[in-house]
């Protein structure tokens, strides 16, 4: 058997770099990570990175970062697996390899001008805080902003800092509910679904933003309709293994789409009819 | 203009011979019970001329069951090289079945982002086709995919007429083997003739089951999606995998590392998967998106039928016939297929 380098090979990793970490929740880190000589990874919100650890191996994660933060990226990676468990051990200054970015991200120059009405569901405001945060630090491109923020318990919320901070703003309207209420949760106790009616906007300027857990999205979608929304101004993440990234491994397929190359972000108008995407 | 030659059978050990010194040469070996394997062989005597489709499709040689991507080093942080592993080789008496798999093969890894491990390797194996003379058995549906004639992908094309082969020649790496290994002669005009009464009589041999043009298959599975007969098929499945592994154009596959005994050295490989196993499109949340096995079939026949000619205008089933000759479920291509075309009236 003969062998050659390749020097272009798409399976080569970059030697990013951990510069902070963060315990979000027991479940959640936060990493925050730059790329070779402080090189942009230059992604749009919605995209993901494959991570690599020799040893272990990789696994497609989110970027949680506005690319309007140009020297390094952020990851928030909830340990379920092989390689995010042991991504929950590094710490500041540890070497970590990625490939990407990767996907089609949120369609930024469609939504500009635009009013916003993000969703997020348990983890999917990793991928949404990149959007909203690019949303923020171009705010006057933008219309009216809605935000709606559901998740388990309150200990579970992520980002609580930038939350409180959202909330706070005068050119976002922010509301959150959790499933399931402790003593000192003052807030809303509902699924996600029920603030919806609620929400006060004008349905033809509307672009609805959803990220959440698979189970989520068609209920949801079912209240954005009910608000008049159309079809094609409801953009959503879909979850799959994005194993290789590169539109071939097969395992991130729904029927001809490549999940990692055509996706994660999709249009609904786009997939409602294509079986087993919602 | 067309170039044949002729090669005396009784040359072929030494073509053979001449070949397997300078690199490796594959060929269909009989492994019995009418079994076939495509094997290294160094004379003539070890090949089967007449042969069903083998076990594996050359794909194996093509893109390996077990291939490795990148030798990493961890000692100092996450250092690696990507390599592509090769082996200059001649395959030799590929049918035409299996030429359109590499062929469906070469598009896909050609495809952006291209992968170079693929199309290093695939540069250094010569292709030497060998034309089926009969119907290999009743499981083939090549007439129907119209892979029973020759659609290029190789360098030389060989079909037995008896006493000699008649060999056409498509590539300068073909052209190469005729003059270096000086064993071939030029064909006549009634070398070719023969030839030409040969597939003359292949057509009445060779043909399509079903009744129906090839083209209209995806209108047909355009209509089939929530057809009872992937329930029905997907009852019988067992998911092994067989039919994916034994496929000419199943190419999906995994990524995983192989840590050496230090711990600290290893390789990432890339390995055959199979769409047909349950956890192939789960995530590590725990949702999987094809969990039930009428799901994963109909996927598969897709892929097969209908998802690449949308993306490639190409069929990614050859008519080989191996996924229906391996299924322990018994489950027939053939029969899906007729019973589909049924199911929808189409004429």
């Amino acid at each position: 058997m003969k062998k050659q380098i390749l020097n272009n090979s798409e399976y080569i990793i970059k030697k990013a770099k951990v510069v902070r970490t963060k315990k979000l929740t027991d479940l959640e880190k936060f990493f925050e990570i730059s790329m070779p000589n402080n090189e942009s990874l230059d992604h749009d919100p919605g995209q993901f990175v494959e991570v690599s650890l020799f040893g272990v191996g990789e696994a497609p994660i989110s970027i949680a970062s506005s690319p309007t933060m140009r020297n390094s990226f952020d990851l928030c990676v909830r340990r379920v697996g092989k390689v995010t468990s042991e991504m929950h051990k590094l710490e500041q200054g540890d070497e970590i390899g990625i490939r990407g970015p990767f996907g089609k991200g949120f369609p930024i120059r469609i939504l500009e001008g635009n009013d916003l009405f993000f969703i997020a569901g348990g983890l999917g405001i990793v991928p949404l805080r990149s959007l909203i945060n690019y949303v923020i630090d171009n705010r006057r491109d933008f219309g009216n902003v809605n935000i709606l923020l559901g998740c388990k318990t309150p200990d579970s919320m992520l980002f609580g800092d930038e939350v409180e901070i959202w909330q706070k703003r005068l050119d976002v309207n922010f509301n959150c509910t959790v499933d399931k209420a402790d003593p000192d949760w003052a807030g809303n106790v509902g699924l996600i679904t029920s603030l919806i009616p609620g929400v006060n906007l004008d349905p033809d300027r509307t672009f609805a933003i959803v990220v959440g857990p698979p189970i989520m999205y068609k209920f949801v979608i079912k209240e954005l309709i009910a608000k008049k929304i159309p079809e094609r101004q409801i953009y959503l993440s879909l979850e799959r293994h994005m194993k290789c990234g590169l539109g071939r491994c097969g395992h991130c397929q729904i029927e001809d789409i490549y999940c990692c190359q055509d996706g994660p972000v999709f249009c609904y108008d786009q997939i409602k009819k294509i079986r087993g995407a919602i | 203009m067309q170039i044949y030659k002729i090669l005396k059978k009784s040359n072929l050990d030494s073509l053979v011979s001449i070949l397997s010194k300078k690199q490796k040469f594959m060929a269909p070996v009989s492994k019995g019970l009418n079994k076939f394997a495509f094997e290294s062989v160094t004379s003539s005597k070890d090949i089967a001329l007449k042969y069903i489709p083998t076990i594996l499709a050359p794909k194996k040689y093509f893109m390996p069951q077990y291939e490795t991507l990148i030798e990493y080093d961890t000692k100092e942080g996450q250092n690696m090289k990507a390599v592509v592993e090769y082996e200059n080789m001649v395959l030799f008496a590929v049918h035409t079945c299996d030429l359109a798999g590499i062929q469906c093969l070469n598009i896909v890894f050609s495809d952006r982002p291209k992968d170079l491990n693929y199309l290093v390797r695939k540069n250094k194996i010569t292709i030497i086709g060998l034309e089926c003379n009969e119907v290999c058995d009743e499981y083939s549906t090549c007439a129907f995919m119209d892979n029973d004639l020759p659609n290029g992908g190789y360098d030389l094309f060989f079909t037995d007429l008896g006493e000699y082969f008649i060999v056409h020649v498509n590539t300068q790496m073909g052209d190469a083997i005729i003059n270096d290994t000086k064993l071939f002669e030029d064909a006549t005009v009634s070398h070719i003739n023969e030839l030409e009464k040969l597939r003359e009589k292949k057509r009445k041999l060779f043909i399509n089951q079903f009744g129906i043009d090839r083209q209209k298959i995806p209108e047909l599975f355009d209509k089939s999606k929530e057809s009872q007969i992937w329930d029905d098929i997907g009852n019988r499945c067992l998911s092994c995998g067989n039919c994916t592994n034994v496929c000419p154009t199943c190419y999906c596959f995994d990524v995983m590392d192989v840590q050496n005994l230090d711990l600290k050295t290893g390789k990432r490989i890339r390995v055959w998967d199979s769409c047909q196993n349950e956890t192939f499109a789960k995530v590590s949340g725990g949702e999987s998106f094809r969990e039930a096995r009428s799901d994963r079939k109909r996927h598969r026949f897709y892929r097969k039928f209908k998802y690449p000619v949308n993306r490639y205008s190409r069929f990614f089933c050859t008519g080989c016939g191996r996924c229906t000759r391996t299924c322990m479920a018994k489950i027939s291509l053939l029969e899906t297929l007729e019973l589909l075309i049924k199911e929808n009236k189409v004429k």
